[in-house]
């Protein structure tokens, strides 16, 4: 057995101490009735070594991203995290400290999370984040819920180019919330900004993501123009790797930007954890979910950093706080904060442009009808390949290559179409690989 | 310290990015390009290492000292646990990867619902929700499900929460468009059987419980409470913060509760990451599993698969099948108790009751009873004689180089300190923080001025929490700082790059 720190010598002198005779005793305000009277039905304790042996025969019945030539994405994508980000969130005073509550001992954390902030602010354009969210699903119902209570309003509209998996998280919170969800259809893999004008009268929010779920740029400054019209709150859904190429939410008129941070700083990991960002104008700043780390000065008038507005949250409001949230994404979102440092300005943009890029290549290369043809993509984009989508998969990933997403799980007449992601870590090699697999 | 944006020049770099020769340049259009660049800082690699090193050292982790943040179980996180999350198998595996290439990813999520259920003593897990305060949420809309399905939806409206619960509890009760009711605690430390029964009718869903109580304490009358809720036909939620002090010892399931949360980064060691991660899988019993969030991850025969067809589920509470990453950690720290688990829970309500017997007559003890794994004393006494109080103590204790226990809180008690110490902790830890904590006492009296002006030997001084609502500076204000404002250089913004 590991991890204890007792000796039988030192628990028989603290249970002197106590003034019981027995561990047992300790236990005595547990009713008989309710006490489990058997051994817990697990396995033997294993060593150290025995644990690594038997998650490396786990590991090894996944097949991960790079021992297959990888272009699946549809909302989580295979880019490169840099070695800096491992090395410093493997130190301990961060990997295991708690939440900031005590902000003398946590500076470290504080100071790096007003640096998120100030990053995730830049990115899209607006005033005030948090310090993250769960993902990229859960920050789209903080954004329903933000403005519910800023507009009054009890309905909500989604894009059907939206993450489907958003779209569901939406429609799982909506009734505790008291809102209605209505969708707006996509036309040849846009919205259309008239529908969404029509459809958000009335409207509270309506969310849409850029690039949208096809890969597809949506027209998003007419689509936030349409929504501000109709006067609910337009909220963008924004992948930050593209924010290097394409126009901040905030400069097109959005209230509120939200997002998967998983592409900046976060491995794949079977989905998580990763961080969802969130962050909006400020005049939306006091109904804000969850920490926002604030700048301050001490008694001596040294700069430093708090936890700050804590009037919004749970442990102050209960049950009138803006959100629940407690436990966030803390160390994933400094993960993004060092990888898009690490990047800067010109690697960003270098970034997205290479992505952007090699997509554009794939798309030559496979030869494949695209599913709209019309649209510009970003580094994800749709394709028709004339046989059910999961058997090609199957055929394909027997030559190596995982060719992508099968959008028929989520749109109907798309059995045939396959969600192709082309992130930078994808050579033209391997782009070559998979026009072979696609041709076979 | 300087920001790092305070450390950015113009034309420095670190990152390099793959651009293939030959490759030809793809554009957004016009109207929706870029303007102007994100003002990230523009930084050399070696700076940025040193600058987050530094920040490092401006922390305090379970790996820097004694962490004793009641609730929040500030157990030893083992870096094996690390070592087996990055394997290329868990840390590259894509979410989407079909069922034949995920396997081992599946059959591990399967042992652990399995092992989850043993601990609780209930039927079904579900591993999907982000965090305790979302297993929370969770839990209360499958409340909402069952009694819709039953045809009770619009009668049962109200949710029992305790006065002594985490904030979450009323605020996960508000977001699921539930009415609260609180019911008080006894001068036991128990829920107050009397309004516990004036309170709950047919009206009444459920009841959302911490056992052992934020208090520290086990309601001696759970029965009866389970007994209460049951005959009204309303369901019983239990908040599982405070698993670490019952693993094996007693289950939610057996005291009676239908859903509990299992806090992964509490009880089974995912490191907080200095707030998060976590993970909040839900157990239910059997009549509540229809409910429970889609994909269910469950073993068929000798394979492992998704099932999406629940057409009772809730939906989904987040992306795919949960941070899976955390339960890699949370397996592995598992794996190394076994069948021994129920030895964490007795060493961590040990070492707690060692604390409590050292410092009782230091501090005042307002329920006086054994505690379970965690304790609250108060420093009201400190404060009407001395006018120090729990918060001047706990700026003491980082003086001491330890992390003071949570204050405050439960609100039942004034001048809180909520102390838990878990059970990864030696008896002369236990005893060096005794030791300080009791002199800070004695310091009251004697010379109360270094205590209310600690802590001395920290990169900052007490900070002004009310200047920071006030002002509300959230962001780094590069208006402010003119010299460091200017836009990234051009060349970052216009120059064509290389070999596009």
């Amino acid at each position: 057995m590991t991890y204890v720190c007792l000796t039988d010598a030192d628990r028989e002198e603290m249970l002197a101490t106590i003034g019981v005779s027995s561990v047992e005793e300790l236990f005595r305000d547990i009713p008989e009735g309710v006490r489990l009277k058997r051994e817990l039905d697990l396995d033997d304790p294993l060593s150290e070594l025995e644990i690594v042996q038997r998650l490396e025969r786990l590991a090894a019945r996944n097949v991960p991203a790079g021992e297959e030539i990888s272009f699946l994405g549809a909302g989580v994508y295979d880019h490169y995290v840099p070695a800096i980000v491992d090395a410093i969130l493997e130190r301990g005073e961060f990997l295991t400290a708690y939440t900031p509550y005590q902000p003398e001992l946590s500076q470290g954390v504080l100071q790096a999370l007003f640096e998120y902030q100030t990053v995730i602010c830049e990115l899209t354009g607006m005033d005030v984040s948090n310090a993250s969210g769960y993902d990229g699903t859960t920050v789209a119902a903080d954004a329903c819920y933000i403005a519910k209570h800023a507009t009054g309003r009890s309905k909500v509209v989604l894009a059907e180019s939206l993450n489907p998996q958003v779209r569901q998280v939406v429609r799982t919170y909506a009734p505790g919330f008291g809102l209605e969800v209505v969708d707006v259809p996509h036309r040849e893999g846009v919205t259309d900004p008239e529908e969404l004008r029509a459809a958000a009268e009335g409207a509270a929010a309506v969310i849409f993501q850029q690039p949208n779920f096809f890969g597809c740029l949506e027209p998003a400054p007419e689509l936030a123009a349409a929504a501000n019209d109709a006067g609910a709150l337009p909220v963008a859904h924004v992948d930050p790797v593209s924010l290097g190429v394409l126009e901040a939410p905030g400069a097109y008129g959005c209230a509120i930007a939200i997002g998967e941070g998983q592409g900046a700083g976060n491995p794949l990991a079977f989905g998580g954890p990763h961080y969802g960002f969130i962050a909006a104008r400020e005049e939306f700043t006091r109904r804000m979910p969850g920490r926002i780390v604030g700048e301050t000065t001490d008694v001596d008038g040294n700069r430093g950093y708090v936890l700050t507005l804590q009037t919004r949250e749970q442990h102050i409001r209960r049950e009138k706080a803006t959100s629940n949230i407690t436990t966030n994404q803390t160390l994933l979102a400094l993960g993004g904060l060092i990888h898009l440092c690490w990047l800067g300005p010109q690697g960003l943009r270098e970034l997205g442009e290479t992505c952007m890029s090699l997509a554009e290549h794939t798309k030559d290369r496979l030869g494949l009808q695209p599913v709209f043809p019309e649209r510009t993509t970003f580094k994800e984009f749709a394709v028709r390949i004339g046989r059910p989508a999961v058997e090609a998969i199957r055929a394909a990933r027997t030559r190596g290559v995982h060719p992508g997403y099968p959008l028929g799980r989520d749109y109907e007449g798309m059995d045939d179409v396959l969600l192709v992601a082309v992130t930078e870590k994808r050579t033209l090699d391997e782009i070559e690989a998979l026009a072979g697999a696609l041709a076979a | 310290m300087k920001l790092i944006f305070e450390r950015s020049r113009e034309g420095r770099r670190a990152a390099t990015v793959p651009r293939p020769d030959g490759l030809a340049r793809a554009e957004a259009p016009q109207e929706l390009r870029r303007r102007r660049p994100p003002r990230l800082p523009e930084i050399p690699e070696n700076e940025i290492v040193r600058h987050f090193t530094k920040l490092t050292t401006r922390n305090f982790g379970i790996d820097t000292g004694f962490y004793p943040l009641g609730s929040c179980t500030m157990k030893y996180n083992p870096r094996v646990n690390e070592r087996v999350a990055a394997l290329p198998g868990f840390r590259d595996l894509h979410p989407l990867q079909d069922e034949e290439g995920s396997q081992g990813a599946l059959e591990l999520m399967v042992e652990l619902q399995e092992i989850l259920a043993e601990v609780t003593g209930l039927d079904a897990v579900s591993l999907q929700p982000a965090a305790g305060s979302q297993g929370e949420l969770t839990g209360l809309m499958l409340m909402r499900a069952y009694f819709a399905d039953r045809g009770e939806g619009d009668r049962r409206r109200k949710i029992v929460v305790a006065d002594t619960a985490h904030g979450t509890n009323p605020a996960s009760v508000t977001m699921a468009g539930y009415e609260l009711v609180k019911v008080d605690t006894d001068k036991r430390g128990n829920i107050d059987l009397d309004d516990l029964r004036a309170k709950v009718d047919d009206e009444t869903a459920g009841l959302m419980l911490t056992n052992p109580s934020t208090l520290g304490l086990f309601d001696e009358h759970i029965e009866e409470i389970a007994r209460i809720f049951h005959e009204s036909g309303g369901l019983l939620y239990y908040d599982g913060a405070n698993l670490n002090a019952v693993c094996g010892i007693s289950r939610p399931g057996d005291m009676g509760f239908d859903i509990v949360h299992i806090n992964l980064h509490k009880t089974f060691s995912q490191p907080h990451g200095g707030g998060g991660p976590g993970g909040g899988p839900i157990a239910v019993r059997r009549r509540l599993e229809p409910y429970l969030p889609v994909p269910a991850v469950v073993r068929d025969g000798r394979r492992y698969r998704l099932e999406f067809d629940r057409p009772k589920s809730i939906g989904k509470v987040r992306a795919f099948t949960g941070p899976f990453g955390v339960f890699v950690r949370s397996y592995a720290f598992i794996l190394a108790w076994g069948r021994e688990l129920k030895t964490m829970s007795e060493d961590a309500v040990l070492n707690a009751n060692y604390l409590l017997a050292r410092l009782r007559d230091a501090y005042e003890l307002p329920y006086d009873r054994l505690c379970m794994h965690e304790f609250v004393l108060s420093a009201r006494n400190l404060k009407r004689e001395h006018g120090i109080t729990a918060l001047d103590v706990a700026k003491r204790l980082m003086d001491y180089d330890f992390h003071p226990p949570t204050i405050y809180f439960p609100l039942v008690v004034p001048e809180a300190l909520m102390i838990e110490p878990t059970e990864t902790e030696t008896k002369e830890t236990l005893d060096e923080f005794a030791d300080a904590m009791t002199a800070i006492a004695r310091e009251a009296a004697e010379d109360p001025d270094v205590i209310k002006s600690a802590p001395h030997n920290r990169p900052v001084k007490r900070l002004d929490e009310v200047k920071a609502a006030k002002r509300a500076v959230v962001r780094y204000r590069f208006e402010d700082h003119p010299d460091l404002a200017a836009e990234p250089t051009a060349s970052a913004a216009t120059e064509a790059p290389k070999g596009v």
